[in-house]
C-alpha cells in the first residue's frame, strides 16, 4: 500500500535562497509524522509545499502514489490534505459553529433563496466536537472567547469532519501552556486513531515524541535524518534537535567563559 | 456541608452572566438604547416631534442616509471603507440627469446607464484595493476626489453651470418618479417612498448578513482575511461585491434625489461619506471590520434623523447637532471597543 503522502528528494528555492533541499519522507494512514527543526530549518517551506501554498522546484510529491503539483490550497484540500495553521486557523469574532463551517456552509432552499442551515450547523458542530472529546456548552460563543488549545481543537475537528485524510498541523502547541498543549496532543492522537495521516510540525521534541511514529529532522533546509520511533529515543531526538555536537561545543565554550 | 450548598448558587450566577454576555454581544443593542433615549428626549421637549408630520420628516431625513449607512456597514464589516460613497450619490444623479435632459434618453434607460456606471466604479474601487493591497481609506479617497472633479468638470462642460435640471420634462419621469420619489398617505400624512426603500434595503441586508453564506463570508473577510482565504472563502470576490453594493446603494439614493428634486448640484454629496460611516459605527460596526449589524446601521441613521430634526423642532441652533454627533460617536466607539475586547478576549 502506498503512503497517503510522500515526498522524494523535494526542494524549493526562493530566488537565490535555497529554502529546502533533497528532503524525503512519508505519511501513512493512522500514523503521525513529526517534522522537527529550529527556526529557519525549512519546516514552513515544507508544509507550504504540502498544503499547496507553494510549488516544489525539484523532487517528487506523491499523493496516494501519484505525483501532484498543487496550484492552490483549495486543490490540496480537495485531495484531502487539510492544514491547520498556528495563528490563522479561525476568525476570532465569529461564533464557533460559523467558524466550523466557514467556506463550506450548509444551506437549505434553492436559487436566490438559499439560506444558512443554522440548526444543522450548530448540531453538527456540537457532535463533531464531541466526537473528538471536546465539550463546548455553547457553539454560538465567539471563537475568541475559547482558550488557545480549544481553538486549535475546533480547527482540527473541522478538518476531520470535512473528510481530511491528511492533517497538517503547523506548530499547534507553540503558543500554549503545558496543560493546553497536552490537550491538543490528545486530539492529535484521537485524529490519528481515526485513521488520518498527521503531519505535526514542532520544535519541541517533548511534544513530538509521545504522539509521533516517524520523525523528520530538518536543519538549514536539509534533512538531518528520518527515524522510526523504534530507532530513536527521546534523549537522542532532543540531542539531535538541539544541534548535537554543536551544543556540546557550546557547553564547553560556556564552561570556558565561566571558568 | 458548606461547599455542597454554595455549588449550585455559583452555577446559577454563571448562567445569568452568560445570558448577559449573549445580549451584550448583539452589536445593535447600544444603538437601540441610544435611539430610545433620543426619541424619548425629543418627544418630551418638543410637540411637533411626535406629530405624524414630524415623524414623516425625521423618517425621511433618516431614510436616504439609512440606505447608505446599511450598505457602508456591510462594507465595514467586510473590513473596508468607501469614502467615495457620498460623492457617488451625486455622480449617479448627474449621469442620470445629463443623459435624460441633454441627450433626451428615456429616464429608465438613463437610470440603467447610471447603475452600470456606479457598479463599474464600485468594482474599480474594490479591484484597486485588493490588487494593490493598499488601505481602502486611501484608494477610495482617490476615487472620491476624482469623482468630485468629474462631477464639476463634466457638468460645467455640458451645461455651462454647476447644476443639471429639467428632469420633469424627460420621458418616463412620472413612472420612474413613482417608484423612487412618490409619497404615500398614512394616517392623513404624506410619507416619502424612500422610507420604504430604506426598510427594504435594511431587511435585505440583515437577511443576507445573518442567514446566507455570503453574509458569513462578509464577517469572515473582515474578521480575518488570511484565515478566510485558507479555508476557501473567495476573499477578493466578496470584497469587490461589497464595494459594488455600496456603489449600488449610492445609485439608489442618487436616483431618489434626482427624481424628487428634479435637479442636482454638481457639488452635492460631499461630506456625506463620513455621516454614513458615523451612522454605521453608532450602529455597532467596528472600524477594524468583522463585527457589526445592518439593523444597527439603520438605527444609527434613525438617531441621526431624529436628532437633526428634533433640534430644529426644539428651536435650537443647528450648531448643537454637531456637538451631539460628536458625543454620540465617541460613546459608540467606546461601547464597541469594550464589546470587541470581550469577544476577542483570549484565555490561554
Amino acid at each position: 500500500m502506498s503512503p497517503l503522502l510522500e515526498v522524494r528528494g523535494i526542494g524549493k528555492t526562493y530566488g537565490s535562497v535555497i529554502a529546502l533541499r533533497d528532503v524525503s519522507t512519508a505519511v501513512n494512514a493512522g500514523e503521525v509524522t513529526c517534522v522537527l527543526g529550529d527556526n529557519g530549518a525549512g519546516k514552513s517551506t515544507l508544509i507550504k509545499v504540502l498544503a499547496g501554498v507553494h510549488r516544489h522546484d525539484t523532487g517528487e510529491f506523491l499523493v496516494d502514489g501519484s505525483p501532484v503539483r498543487f496550484s492552490s490550497p483549495r486543490e490540496a484540500l480537495d485531495r484531502g490534505i487539510a492544514t491547520v495553521y498556528q495563528d490563522l486557523a479561525v476568525v476570532p469574532l465569529m461564533s464557533v459553529w460559523r467558524n466550523f463551517f466557514l467556506g463550506s456552509e450548509p444551506t437549505v432552499g434553492f436559487g436566490p433563496f438559499r439560506f444558512l442551515d443554522r440548526r444543522r450547523g450548530r448540531r453538527v458542530t456540537r457532535t463533531a466536537l464531541a466526537e473528538l472529546g471536546i465539550d463546548l456548552r455553547d457553539v454560538e460563543q465567539p471563537v475568541g472567547t475559547l482558550s488557545g488549545g480549544e481553538r486549535q481543537c475546533v480547527a482540527i475537528a473541522r478538518a476531520v469532519h470535512f473528510g481530511a485524510k491528511v492533517l497538517i498541523l503547523d506548530e499547534p502547541t507553540a503558543a500554549l501552556g503545558v496543560k493546553q498543549a497536552g490537550l491538543v496532543l490528545k486530539y492529535v492522537a484521537q485524529a490519528r486513531d481515526r485513521g488520518l495521516g498527521v503531519v505535526l510540525i514542532t520544535h519541541n521534541p517533548h511534544h513530538a515524541y509521545p504522539v509521533g511514529d516517524r520523525f523528520l529532522l530538518l536543519k538549514r533546509g536539509r534533512a538531518l535524518g528520518t527515524y522510526e520511533k523504534s530507532q530513536i529515543s527521546l534523549e537522542e531526538l532532543t540531542r539531535q534537535m538541539a544541534g548535537g555536537a554543536e551544543l556540546e561545543a557550546l557547553a564547553h565554550e560556556l564552561r570556558g567563559v565561566s571558568g | 456541608m458548606t461547599p455542597v450548598t454554595t455549588a449550585p448558587a455559583a452555577d446559577e450566577r454563571l448562567r445569568s452572566a452568560r445570558l448577559l454576555d449573549r445580549l451584550v454581544l448583539r452589536p445593535e443593542i447600544g444603538a437601540l438604547l441610544g435611539a430610545l433615549a433620543v426619541f424619548a428626549f425629543f418627544s418630551v421637549v418638543t410637540e411637533r416631534f411626535l406629530s405624524t408630520g414630524g415623524v414623516a420628516t425625521w423618517l425621511d431625513d433618516a431614510s436616504t442616509l439609512g440606505i447608505m449607512a446599511v450598505a457602508v456597514a456591510l462594507l465595514m464589516i467586510g473590513g473596508e471603507f468607501d469614502l467615495s460613497a457620498g460623492v457617488m450619490t451625486a455622480s449617479t444623479a448627474l449621469v442620470t440627469a445629463i443623459l435624460a435632459t441633454r441627450l433626451g434618453w428615456n429616464v429608465w434607460l438613463a437610470l440603467l446607464a447610471s447603475l452600470v456606471f456606479a457598479l463599474a466604479v464600485g468594482a474599480l474601487n474594490g479591484w484597486l484595493v485588493l490588487r494593490t493591497g493598499l488601505p481602502s481609506f486611501i484608494v477610495t479617497l482617490g476615487t472620491f476626489l476624482a469623482l468630485q472633479g468629474l462631477n464639476l468638470g463634466i457638468t460645467r462642460l455640458v451645461t455651462g453651470t454647476v447644476q443639471v435640471s429639467g428632469m420633469r420634462s424627460a420621458d418616463g419621469y412620472s413612472s420612474a418618479g413613482f417608484l423612487f420619489a412618490s409619497t404615500f398617505t398614512f394616517g392623513g400624512t404624506a410619507f416619502y417612498v424612500s422610507i420604504v426603500w430604506w426598510v427594504l434595503v435594511t431587511a435585505l441586508a440583515a437577511v443576507v448578513l445573518l442567514r446566507t453564506r455570503f453574509g458569513n463570508w462578509i464577517f469572515a473577510v473582515g474578521g480575518s482575511p488570511v484565515s478566510s482565504r485558507a479555508v476557501g472563502v473567495p476573499v477578493t470576490r466578496t470584497k469587490i461585491l461589497l464595494f459594488m453594493t455600496t456603489a449600488g446603494a449610492a445609485w439608489l439614493v442618487g436616483s431618489i434625489n434626482i427624481l424628487r428634486f428634479t435637479s442636482v448640484q454638481a457639488n452635492q454629496g460631499i461630506g456625506l461619506e463620513f455621516q454614513f460611516i458615523i451612522a454605521a459605527v453608532i450602529g455597532g460596526c467596528l472600524l477594524t471590520g468583522g463585527f457589526g449589524s445592518a439593523i444597527g446601521a439603520a438605527i444609527g441613521a434613525l438617531i441621526f434623523g431624529m436628532a437633526r430634526q428634533g433640534i430644529v423642532y426644539a428651536n435650537w441652533n443647528s450648531d448643537w447637532f454637531q456637538l451631539f454627533l460628536g458625543v454620540m460617536l465617541l460613546a459608540a466607539v467606546l461601547v464597541n471597543n469594550a464589546l470587541r475586547r470581550r469577544a476577542e478576549r483570549v484565555r490561554r
